[in-house]
């Protein structure tokens, strides 16, 4: 019994020491640290590993060529498995080591950041959301931590509406579109600005949710077959996409009539559904292949150096690896701009990176210079607007690859843009949030 | 040689039946409430609050729930998460609709809403038993699921259906910090395990065994089966609604109902499976076994790997880390079918002998 109570004793203390080594340390200082509640295992692995394989990527790189003005990046991931609750364990356990020189949190689970808004709002950290998450963040007067980068949902939605207006010569009266979506907070956040468009555009608008995952959707295509739209606009997500692009062609529904969102338009979506994805079309706010200088360089140099994290390396250049080097071009961009502002060469704390991300300026310019010209629309984000572009392009898949139709399409601002500002007064409503008075900033 | 009872006599039928006869367990209890209470609050990190001490209440609790439904009155259940939903939804409606509502009413209130919600499911059980009747509790599981989605009302009209809670006040103190909020999830938590105790030691409690071992019998002893049953189902769907409610306003801050799948239900029933099936103990340490072995892996199997120069990436650490969870599952349920309740009882045995084991 006694041997059995010292093995006890020791397995206890053997895991009570690993608990304390992973506890926080002094951090190197200047040193950029980023969390990432990343996720490689689970339901959404594969996309995981494809985004946080392109951004770290991207990291390394900038450290390679020598760090932000000689400031290196540092990292480290812990697992969500995009699970809410996992992930708020990640951010508590990362949250000390990122405290006095953060980057933006980059979580790419619309479930996670919405409960990390609050959280990184109280703890003063900022939370980058590209193409997810709380859009209302938009409204930074509200929002003062959370960006919501590029381009939101709702905006998207608007973009799409545009593009086939302009297919259409300018009209979209009389016309009938079906929005099929996952129904879960992701495919729902569009309807408000659809339904906003259909005011505008005098077309008719018909809302098929389809229950998550959307494996089988016989009767939502009978519907659509019964209603004979014009278009369809689809939210889906993971196997959702591939289903609905089969069950299309079974119902024989043209494919070049259907498109869909940012999440519904990565190789993972159409390579599955063989034949019957050619024509489809997707929204994407950055474009796939290695067509891009800067996707090319870092496969030059971070992989020929062998520090890749992508163990797949046929993965680099598709949309989702590029969609994850485009976040941390973005994240790195802010951090320069921090950096011009309060001191070059030195690491940025919460506040001015904070700063930096809301006062983003990338041009064109900018992005010929980084050699990342057409894989991100340009962005100038402040304290009104903390998305600062809602510039999406259409590309199509031609069976093997996806093409660019389009140039950048931006969605309409004036029509989308208050929805963002009355939720978010909402929000700040419920939460006694006083927004700040953004004409003062600076 | 401390644990031991000679010399304790009992002179009452009170003495022999209160919750812990021995005086060391009394002892035992005191001190790890006041460690709770007391020294915890002092000591501990918000870490530690926000990641690992708010979410094992939360979900101990939640199991407590499965447990008085499936452990004590052997009706099994595959809708735990589902009750958590409806009670995370409920207390945020009495919450945001009703002004001035106090908070602790409306998560009692949503304990109520849970119950309701749980009587009406538990319907089945009166006719349909064992398996058959985890599949009718599977149909609360998607209905509610379903429904939360479905009407806009229920979230208050959110565009995205997720909920953000409003922040928990109580007599004008607020409940910003990670260490109020344990300590208020922490007395709930105490107090509803006090009562789920004491109530399955009551009649109540042995009509939800008698049920449980043969319901014919229990029936022919006078026993009201449909009574009985409801009401395990109305008491545990109680504590889900709590626990979900709880899980809203004190650990996550903003639910989707999405996050209350099938999946969480599976969880809490693997937390009283490796916990311990009918016991009360069994739901707080399958709740700390379930919840925290996957973060304790996930802490110690980098360093490990690093300390003995293995090269895992991050995607590798991860999956062996779900190979290593469900090996000790299993090695837990071969050695103890029983439970770490069980494998707890069996050391207080031992221990009563030691240092003297024959």
């Amino acid at each position: 019994m006694i041997k059995k109570f010292k093995q006890i004793a020791i397995a206890t203390s053997v895991a009570a020491a690993c608990f304390s080594a992973a506890l926080p340390s002094a951090y190197a200082a200047e040193e950029q640290f980023f969390m990432l509640p990343s996720y490689r295992v689970g339901p959404y692995g594969a996309n995981g590993q494809s985004f946080y394989g392109g951004f770290i990527d991207y990291l390394t790189y900038v450290n390679m060529k020598g760090g932000m003005n000689g400031v290196q990046n540092a990292w480290e991931e812990c697992e969500t498995e995009y699970n809410t609750a996992k992930g708020v364990e990640c951010y508590e356990r990362l949250k000390s080591k990122a405290k006095a020189f953060p980057g933006p949190i980059h979580t790419m689970s619309t479930g996670i950041s919405y409960a990390l808004v609050d959280k990184t709002a109280a703890d003063k950290l900022p939370l980058a959301m590209q193409g997810y998450g709380l859009t209302s963040a938009v409204d930074g007067s509200v929002f003062p931590w959370a960006f919501p980068l590029v381009t939101t949902y709702q905006m998207q939605a608007s973009a799409i509406i545009k593009f086939l207006k302009d297919k259409n010569g300018g009209s979209l009266a009389g016309k009938k579109i079906v929005f099929l979506y996952h129904d879960s907070a992701y495919g729902k956040e569009p309807i408000l600005a659809l339904e906003a468009e259909g005011r505008l555009n005098k077309y008719e608008l018909v809302q098929i949710p389809v229950a998550h995952p959307g494996n089988e959707q016989g009767a939502q295509w009978q519907r659509i077959r019964q209603e004979k739209p014009d278009y369809v606009i689809m939210w889906g997500w993971g196997v959702m996409n591939m289903t609905a692009i089969k069950t299309a062609q079974k119902m024989g529904f043209p494919r070049d009539r259907m498109i869909g969102s940012w999440w519904a338009g990565s190789e993972e979506d159409v390579i599955p559904a063989g034949d019957a994805a050619k024509g489809y079309m997707s929204a994407t706010w950055n474009v796939a292949g290695k067509g891009v200088p800067l996707i090319a360089d870092i496969e030059k140099t971070v992989y020929g150096a062998g520090k890749g994290n992508m163990k797949d390396t046929s993965k680099l250049g598709t949309i989702l690896y590029n969609r994850g080097v485009s976040a941390a071009v973005l994240s790195v961009e802010a951090l320069l701009t921090a950096q011009a502002k309060y001191g070059k060469g030195k690491a940025m704390n919460a506040e001015q990176v904070r700063w930096g991300l809301e006062n983003l300026n990338i041009t064109e310019a900018r992005l010929k210079e980084l050699g990342a010209t057409g894989l991100l629309p340009d962005v100038k984000t402040s304290c009104s607007n903390h998305e600062g572009s809602g510039k999406v392009k259409m590309q199509q898949w031609d069976g093997s690859k996806w093409t660019p139709l389009t140039d950048w399409i931006e969605g309409n601002k004036t029509l989308i843009h208050p929805l963002f500002q009355a939720d978010a007064a909402k929000y700040a409503k419920e939460k006694g949030i006083t927004p700040r008075d953004c004409s003062k900033e600076k | 040689m401390f644990y031991r009872e000679t010399g304790q006599f009992k002179t009452s039928y009170a003495a022999d039946q209160q919750i812990f006869p021995i005086r060391q367990d009394r002892i035992g209890i005191v001190l790890l409430l006041a460690f709770a209470f007391l020294a915890l609050p002092l000591f501990a990190s918000n870490y530690w609050f926000n990641a690992i001490l708010i979410p094992f209440l939360i979900f101990a609790l939640a199991a407590l729930g499965l447990n008085i439904l499936t452990g004590y009155a052997g009706q099994l259940s595959l809708g735990s998460a589902a009750f958590m939903a409806v009670g995370a939804y409920a207390a945020y409606n009495f919450q945001v609709r009703v002004d001035g509502m106090p908070v602790l009413l409306s998560f009692i209130l949503a304990g109520m809403t849970a119950a309701g919600v749980g009587i009406l499911f538990g319907l089945p059980s009166l006719r349909i038993k064992g398996f058959y009747l985890a599949v009718a509790t599977l149909a609360a599981q998607f209905f509610i699921v379903w429904c939360l989605t479905k009407f806009p009302y229920l979230s208050n009209n959110s565009s995205s259906g997720v909920i953000s809670v409003p922040n928990v006040e109580i007599l004008g103190f607020k409940f910003d910090t990670p260490q109020s909020r344990y300590l208020l999830v922490l007395t709930i938590v105490s107090v509803l395990a006090l009562l789920a105790k004491n109530m399955v030691r009551s009649t109540t409690g042995r009509a939800w065994m008698a049920v449980r071992d043969m319901d014919v019998a229990a029936e022919v002893i006078g026993i009201r089966l449909m009574r009985t049953k409801l009401l395990a189902f109305a008491v545990s769907s109680f504590y889900c609604g709590v626990a979900g409610a709880l899980y809203a306003f004190c650990y996550l801050g903003s639910v989707e109902p999405d996050g209350f799948s099938l999946d969480l239900s599976f969880k809490i029933l693997f937390m009283i499976i490796v916990g311990g099936v009918g016991s009360i103990l069994g739901s707080f340490l399958g709740a700390a076994f379930i919840l925290l072995l996957p973060i304790f892996l996930d802490i110690a199997l980098p360093a490990l790997s690093e300390l003995l120069g293995l090269p895992f990436g991050s995607a590798t650490v991860s999956h062996i880390q779900l190979m290593i969870f469900g090996a000790l599952i299993m090695f837990f349920l071969i050695v103890e079918p029983h439970g770490l309740a069980r494998l707890w009882q069996i050391g207080k045995e031992k221990l009563r002998l030691w240092p003297f084991p024959h």
